[in-house]
């Protein structure tokens, strides 16, 4: 046990970040309850026909796109596995990682420069006298950049649980003879199957409350999902009833959609650690090779081809032009100062609900958890059940008629992406915390080491790697965040997503195709520097 | 399946220079071994024991010689195709198939099993006193019964070799020989050559005639059981067994 001076300090750290998650949640929600009080008929009639159809909408392609993530990835994870001596093996995982910090905005272009009907296969069918390039605008589109996204972290976290096959398990395979079916059937498939729910459930809730691509690559009314429509109601039609009836909608909508899936059961694992497979005792076969290699090659070319494209138009921009473009800096810095704010928030808050939650568990020794614990162990996942921009919605909503909402951009961005980096934040801080305090608590009480100094001398060493990778990746989400910056943005304050996003809406696409290029530049790089210490094995 | 696979009886093992790298040990194996005999190896963990099963079974190459089985070199084959199985220490099951499909899994991977593959499987539960147990699932098992249905498995096999990795060092020490008897039984009737790691002399002196001793990689010993573990055998076995002080080497 630690000291209890020490206790009591975490817990009002705890206290704290609860207070400021509810200031901010709550402010969202106080707004959306100011607005209906005011005219509960006005926005009763808001849930009309096509309200039903874009919630329908929202649903179908998040289903489609988990469908169609899932069981492509099963295949490839399968193929890996089998393969760990596959040439580049550990240089396409590192590749199925980037979706994970790539920010949407820029996956879209790459998804429009590739696939788009005046992208890279448009021009070949053209060229090759065979007609107009079908439209991806749509429905296609978005299920395009889904996959996109969620096909390799679906990879990676099924190949996370085919690892925790047992070694005699592949070594029986292997004296059994048991032949590719036999193997996915008996060994494989079980393993499969126990992290399925949890991985199918993650993609569901990322696909029903993505914003972004929605919104670059939905084509108009008939393929929008709720959350666009609040940003378009809001933006466009200036209708606070009807995005207070949106916002119901998306916020019923993700509670069910979080329900079940903590019901199903989290992933283990993040999809971000290093993937380390297991030794195969027998080679695959040859036709299952060829197969195999078909299906890894494939993979490889859908999540490569939008980078390559990416980078392709980004060279071809005026970069020389867009660099003397003080609008270009000011939204660099902009999103370098509000990334680096909002990543450090998130950390802060993060750190205190991790610590004051193994605080509590100390206490209370075997009892049951008690209200605080649970508050601050579920506090970090609020922003799941209600999205950013329906935070941003909701002040919006409660500040439009007493302060300029344009001149809070600045800190709605920061705390909106602090909070949406905190459900990941605590996933990674959590277990080498919790793991530091058992091993050390009762040697440092005894050595009278605390505070700074033991965090220095003590759990720094294991606790430096997972903050560098929190850090990152809280610091590249809110880089590429488009949600908050699209409600709160103006001329005045711009953010690089903004700028990008203003510059194509004003047909400036060799602009956008520079800056997404520099967006991604910036998120890689966070990435690799996060990453640098240790890869994939 | 190979063809010598279904040999019935025992067969001889030939390890002929078998060179390995595990690591910065260098391995280096000589050791034949007869026909439907039990020979137990004893050695300090991490001298190469497992190591030298894994390279019976096929589960790692070697970087030069042969191994040989009833005279014929099975260096370059599968696991699936040498006539050997293999008991493991654990997760020698698969949590999601009952007893019956487990044992069956070594008449067939693809569990499509004909009659006379029942057959042989529930004469092989009869003989390993899982009778009745037959819808278990492993995590219903104990220890030792879990043991019991890895060698139902490896006896429907019909391999001439048995392999045991340590296969009962996490049970106690009654059941351990209740084990060690049984695999002796198991041995008496099929006449299969018993090849047996322990880290335990006393698992050796009860089933095992012949001991061979391992030691950073080599056998430095190798005669009957009785003699290679008593107070008159090797210097290196001795100290091994605690029998005189490090200091006296």
């Amino acid at each position: 046990m630690s000291t209890a001076a020490g206790d009591d300090r975490r817990i009002v750290g705890g206290i704290a970040a609860l207070g400021a998650i509810t200031l901010l949640a709550g402010g969202a929600l106080a707004g959306l309850f100011e607005e209906s009080g005011k005219d509960i008929a006005t926005i009763a009639g808001a849930f009309d026909v096509y309200h039903l159809r874009i919630a329908i909408f929202t649903l179908w392609q998040a289903l489609l796109s988990t469908v169609l993530s899932v069981i492509p990835a099963i295949l490839v994870a399968r193929a890996l596995s089998r393969h760990p001596a596959f040439p580049g093996r550990r240089i396409i995982l590192r590749l199925f990682a980037v979706p994970l910090a790539l920010p949407a905005l820029v996956a879209a272009l790459g998804i429009l420069a590739l696939h788009g009907r005046s992208g890279l296969f448009a021009n070949l069918f053209a060229a090759a006298g065979l007609g107009r390039w079908p439209d991806i605008y749509g429905l296609a589109g978005i299920l395009m950049a889904h996959v996109f996204f969620n096909m390799p972290l679906a990879i990676r976290l099924t190949l996370g649980s085919l690892d925790t096959i047992p070694g005699n398990h592949r070594r029986l395979a292997a004296q059994l003879g048991m032949n590719a079916a036999d193997r996915f059937r008996l060994i494989e498939w079980p393993h499969i199957r126990s992290a399925l729910p949890g991985i199918a459930g993650l993609i569901f809730m990322l696909c029903a409350t993505s914003f972004t691509i929605v919104l670059i690559l939905g084509g108009g009314p008939r393929s929008t999902t709720l959350e666009v429509a609040i940003y378009q109601s809001l933006r466009f039609d200036f209708d606070p009833a009807k995005a207070v009836a949106f916002t119901t909608s998306q916020i019923v909508l993700t509670v069910i959609a979080v329900t079940a899936f903590f019901r199903l059961g989290q992933p283990a694992d993040t999809g971000f650690g290093p993937i380390q497979s297991g030794r195969v005792y027998s080679r695959p076969g040859h036709a299952e090779t060829v197969f195999n290699g078909v299906l890894i090659i494939a993979a490889l070319l859908y999540v490569g081809g939008p980078m390559v494209a990416i980078a392709a138009a980004g060279f071809a921009a005026d970069l020389v032009r867009l660099a003397g473009d003080t609008a270009v800096w000011a939204a660099t810095a902009a999103s370098l100062v509000f990334g680096f704010t909002a990543a450090s928030l998130s950390l802060l808050v993060g750190l205190s609900l991790v610590a004051t939650r193994m605080t509590l568990q100390q206490r209370r020794r075997l009892q049951q958890p008690g209200a605080l614990e649970r508050l601050v162990d579920a506090g970090s996942g609020f922003i799941l059940v209600i999205p950013p921009v329906v935070i941003g919605a909701g002040w919006f909503i409660l500040l439009r008629n007493t302060v300029d909402v344009f001149a809070l951009a600045p800190v709605m961005v920061i705390t909106v992406n602090a909070a949406m980096a905190m459900p990941f934040v605590v996933r990674v801080l959590r277990p080498p915390y919790d793991a530091a305090r058992i091993r050390h608590d009762r040697l440092c009480t005894q050595l009278g080491l605390k505070g700074w100094n033991r965090l220095r001398l003590v759990d720094w060493t294991v606790l430096k790697r997972p903050f560098a990778t929190a850090f990152a990746f809280a610091m590249a989400l809110s880089l590429g965040d488009l949600g908050v910056i699209a409600l709160f943005g103006s001329d005045a304050v711009q953010t690089l997503p903004y700028l990008l996003f203003s510059r194509l809406g004003s047909y400036r696409t060799a602009d956008a195709a520079g800056l997404a290029l520099l967006l991604g530049l910036l998120c890689m790089t966070l990435m690799f520097l996060a990453d640098m210490p240790k890869g994939d094995r | 399946m190979a063809k010598n696979a279904q040999k019935a009886g025992g067969a001889s093992i030939e390890i002929d220079k078998v060179a390995f790298s595990h690591g910065d040990l260098p391995m280096l194996f000589d050791l034949s071994i007869e026909a439907s005999s039990i020979v137990a190896i004893v050695g300090p963990s991490g001298s190469g024991k497992s190591t030298l099963l894994d390279l019976i079974a096929g589960f790692e190459t070697p970087v030069s010689g042969h191994i040989r089985v009833d005279g014929i070199d099975v260096t370059d084959i599968a696991p699936s195709e040498r006539p050997v199985s293999m008991v493991f220490q654990e997760n020698n099951l698969f949590d999601h198939l009952d007893v019956f499909s487990n044992i069956g899994l070594g008449r067939k991977p693809s569990l499509r099993l004909t009659l006379a593959d029942r057959d042989s499987i529930s004469d092989a539960i009869g003989r390993t006193g899982l009778t009745g147990k037959e819808k278990r699932l492993p995590g219903q098992l104990s220890g030792g019964e879990r043991q019991r249905v890895a060698l139902a498995r490896a006896l429907v096999r019909e391999r001439p070799v048995l392999l045991l990795d340590e296969a009962f060092a996490a049970l106690g020490p009654a059941l351990r020989d209740e084990m060690l008897d049984l695999v002796a039984d198991l041995q008496q009737r099929t006449a299969m050559t018993v090849l047996m790691v322990t880290h335990n002399p006393h698992d050796a002196l009860r089933i095992a005639a012949t001991t061979a001793f391992l030691d950073a990689g080599r056998i430095v010993a190798r005669d009957s059981t009785k003699t290679l573990l008593s107070d008159k055998g090797p210097q290196v076995v001795r100290k091994y067994l605690g029998k005189i002080g490090a200091s006296d080497v």
